[in-house]
């Protein structure tokens, strides 16, 4: 495949598991003729047909609600939220049903669903479209939590998902939807779903992330490098179940960690990964797993979102500091 | 604009002018314009003699099931005591293809689709959380968040959209859905979805509303300013209101309305007018928000006396008869007792194993360390003895 973007990437994965898969359907508002806000969705109602590739009413909670029925009749939903900060309409349905129907009936149902959140800030939107709401999903027992980085990430991830017979929350980072184009080997072997993976090795201090930060944290470790400091890089991909073997791995070897991510701080992802490095990690640490995101507040207004989204220099900053111990 | 008119009287006790009804409260037959009692080529006496047992044995689960509360083996129960016709007349119209999607209180629908009743007593113990198969009866898992289910009935509907099993005109493919809910889930904004979603598609799902006019302590006049029923119109559906004391009438009505939804012709709304004659649930006291009076009148509404008295004086049905449906409800009592107390706690390790499809990593070292805890007190292997009879053989 020629070079494309996560946005063209994640659109040829649903083409190609839909392709694969006659139960697969896609619901959503605005993802038929329109092919969605973000276009991930482009083409595939010409050439699927509207009754898999269904322009929703709007109410998320009816989407979210009717795909439960849609599983339970043997069908595969992929549901699109449109934007990160609309998914809580539909928080009922996800954590109280399709999180609990295995469960409720001991294994009789499954909810094979993918639940698509274009999800993070940058992109200078008005309120509700720059959210981070992953770590209340991880929070969930009964859901698996991914967020790709990539577009060769996005073209696998987004199959392996839809293949998957439990709900997984498909976390996409919506700025780099259109932005970095990649070569998408389309005959390769994957990586498994639910696997973390060093993206750039280095010896000094673990940098964990996710999603739209693993590109700042790549590029805080090349800066890092000029100036004689080695960063290993850890994309998480899956953050329920969390991987923690590349990240423990990883730090027994460098002593220090930094985990990123765009979302508040305050019990995100950061926390948890930090009790589970500190907790089996302990004596090789040299200084306290440190912590870099969103502040505690709501996210911002546009103009300055970009004082609130971590950037490269408060990535740097945390890794600097945990030399500092 | 006028001025918004002032709450109604607390209940219309005779449902109002649309009420649909085919069998009077003194047990006398109604005719109506437009709806009969069919029994489809079977006869008429037998057929409603099979109502008149089916709502005896239903009463008697539900009454059985409250007592078993009121002596600590039930953590909780919710009656459904006044709401047998509804529910017989609903369950005994569906065809075996048809789907089911109940709340926590359809125990008369759950008999009809053959669920064992120990299967809900062992919801409400605590046993499980009401985990029968429901791909074995097609009646959905009960649903406890309230309105949750009529999306699910939806989507469930759609897919049979797209398995063409609707409209072909081969009985035995052509499948319709049940939603059922209340009067106070119709305020919640999951119903409210479920009608646009099902209209929006012409989805084949019947809204079959229990309107048994108490959401916990809250009259019907706090959810609604006219009748439920009305409210299908403005989704662009139909709606009627039968008598949901009316076995006859709710049959009819729901055989009507679900041959709808098969054909393909869409979505329509049924309102069961009907009484919650017991509490909301066994840790509810209506003394405390509705008058004795109210529930004295709804006696003489009563679904079940009504058929008896058409039975015994309008056809050939004999003393035996009632003796023998009694015989048979206090055998299911002794059983329901009896099987009820021998349900045993399930292993303490077994949520695990319930979460994903696929187990996790996490869950499995959560899990191994959690028994491997447990190993370290005395006495621990009989909880795990009596967990593993439970799931061999009490059901």
């Amino acid at each position: 495949m020629e070079k494309v973007t996560l946005a063209k990437a994640l659109n040829a994965g649903l083409r190609r598991a839909m392709e694969a898969d006659p139960k697969v359907l896609i619901m959503g508002e605005d993802v038929g003729k329109l092919g969605g806000v973000f276009r991930i969705t482009d083409g595939l109602q010409k050439d699927f047909g509207e009754d898999r590739v269904i322009d929703s009413p709007l109410a998320e909670s009816g989407i979210i609600g009717t795909a439960v029925g849609m599983a339970m009749r043997g069908y595969r939903p992929v549901c699109e939220i449109q934007f990160d900060g609309f998914v809580y309409p539909a928080y009922d349905q996800i954590v109280s049903q399709v999180a609990k129907l295995h469960f409720r009936t001991e294994g009789h149902l499954r909810m094979p669903m993918v639940i698509r959140i274009p999800f993070g800030g940058g992109i200078g939107a008005v309120e509700h479209h720059s959210e981070s709401p992953e770590a209340q999903f991880a929070h969930t027992p009964g859901l698996k939590v991914v967020a790709c980085s990539n577009p060769v990430d996005g073209y696998w991830m987004i199959q392996q998902a839809i293949a998957h017979d439990d709900p997984v929350i498909f976390l996409e980072p919506k700025r780099q939807y259109h932005a970095d184009k990649a070569e998408v080997d389309t005959e390769a072997e994957p990586d498994p779903l639910f696997a973390s993976r060093v993206v750039r090795a280095g010896s000094d201090v673990t940098l964990v992330s996710y999603g739209p930060m693993v590109k700042t944290c790549l590029a805080a470790a090349a800066a890092a490098e000029a100036e004689g400091r080695s960063v290993e890089v850890i994309d998480l991909r899956t953050l329920s179940p969390l991987d923690m073997g590349p990240v423990l791995d990883s730090v027994r070897r460098t002593g220090r960690a930094v985990v990123a991510h765009e979302a508040h701080v305050n019990l995100g992802m950061g926390a948890e990964l930090s009790a589970r490095i500190t907790e089996q990690c302990f004596y090789s640490l040299e200084a306290p797993v440190l912590r870099v995101g969103g502040f505690d507040t709501p996210y911002p207004p546009a103009r300055i979102e970009e004082f609130w989204l971590p950037d490269l220099d408060r990535v740097l900053d945390a890794v600097d500091r945990t030399f500092e111990f | 604009m006028s001025p918004t008119p002032e709450f109604g009287p607390h209940i219309e006790y005779d449902g109002g002018p649309e009420l649909i009804q085919l069998l009077s409260p003194e047990g006398e037959r109604v005719e109506h314009p437009e709806f009969s009692f069919d029994p489809g080529g079977r006869d008429e006496a037998e057929v409603i003699r099979g109502f008149y047992r089916d709502m005896v044995l239903t009463r008697r689960i539900d009454t059985e099931a409250t007592a078993l509360q009121r002596h600590g083996e039930l953590g909780l129960w919710a009656q459904l005591l006044g709401q047998e016709a509804a529910q017989i007349g609903c369950g005994r119209a569906l065809r075996p293809q048809d789907y089911v999607f109940p709340t926590y209180r359809e125990h008369g629908v759950a008999y009809c689709r053959g669920i064992d009743p120990l299967r809900l007593l062992a919801l409400f113990r605590g046993v499980d959380q009401g985990s029968w198969d429901p791909r074995e009866s097609n009646f959905a898992n009960y649903t406890i968040v309230i309105g949750a289910q009529c999306l699910h009935a939806t989507g469930y509907a759609m897919g049979v959209q797209r398995d063409g099993a609707v409209g072909t005109g081969d009985n035995d493919r052509d499948t319709a859905v049940v939603a059922h809910f209340g009067d106070g889930a119709s305020s919640q904004g999951d119903v409210n979805e479920a009608f646009i979603f099902a209209a929006s598609y012409n989805a084949p799902v019947v809204f079959f509303c229990q309107n048994n006019q108490w959401a916990i302590s809250e009259p019907i006049e706090r959810q609604t300013r006219i009748p439920l029923y009305q409210r299908a119109l403005g989704f662009g559906f139909p709606g009627v209101r039968v008598d949901g004391n009316d076995v006859l009438a709710t049959y009819a009505v729901m055989q009507r309305a679900l041959q709808r939804a098969r054909e393909g012709s869409g979505p329509s709304f049924v309102e069961a007018y009907t009484y919650r004659m017991g509490a909301h649930t066994t840790t509810d006291d209506p003394t405390r928000y509705r008058l004795s009076g109210d529930v004295e009148r709804w006696k003489l509404r009563d679904p079940i006396e009504r058929v008896r008295v058409y039975l015994a004086r309008h056809t050939d049905t004999t003393a035996d008869f009632f003796a023998h449906v009694q015989a048979e409800a206090d055998d299911l009592g002794t059983r329901l007792r009896e099987g009820c107390k021998a349900l045993a706690d399930p292993n303490p390790l077994s949520p695990f194993g319930h979460v994903f499809a696929e187990i996790t990593e996490e869950l499995v070292e959560q899990r191994d360390s959690f028994a491997a805890y447990l190993e370290t007190f005395e006495g621990h292997g009989d909880a795990h003895a009596s967990a593993d009879q439970h799931v061999a053989g009490a059901f």
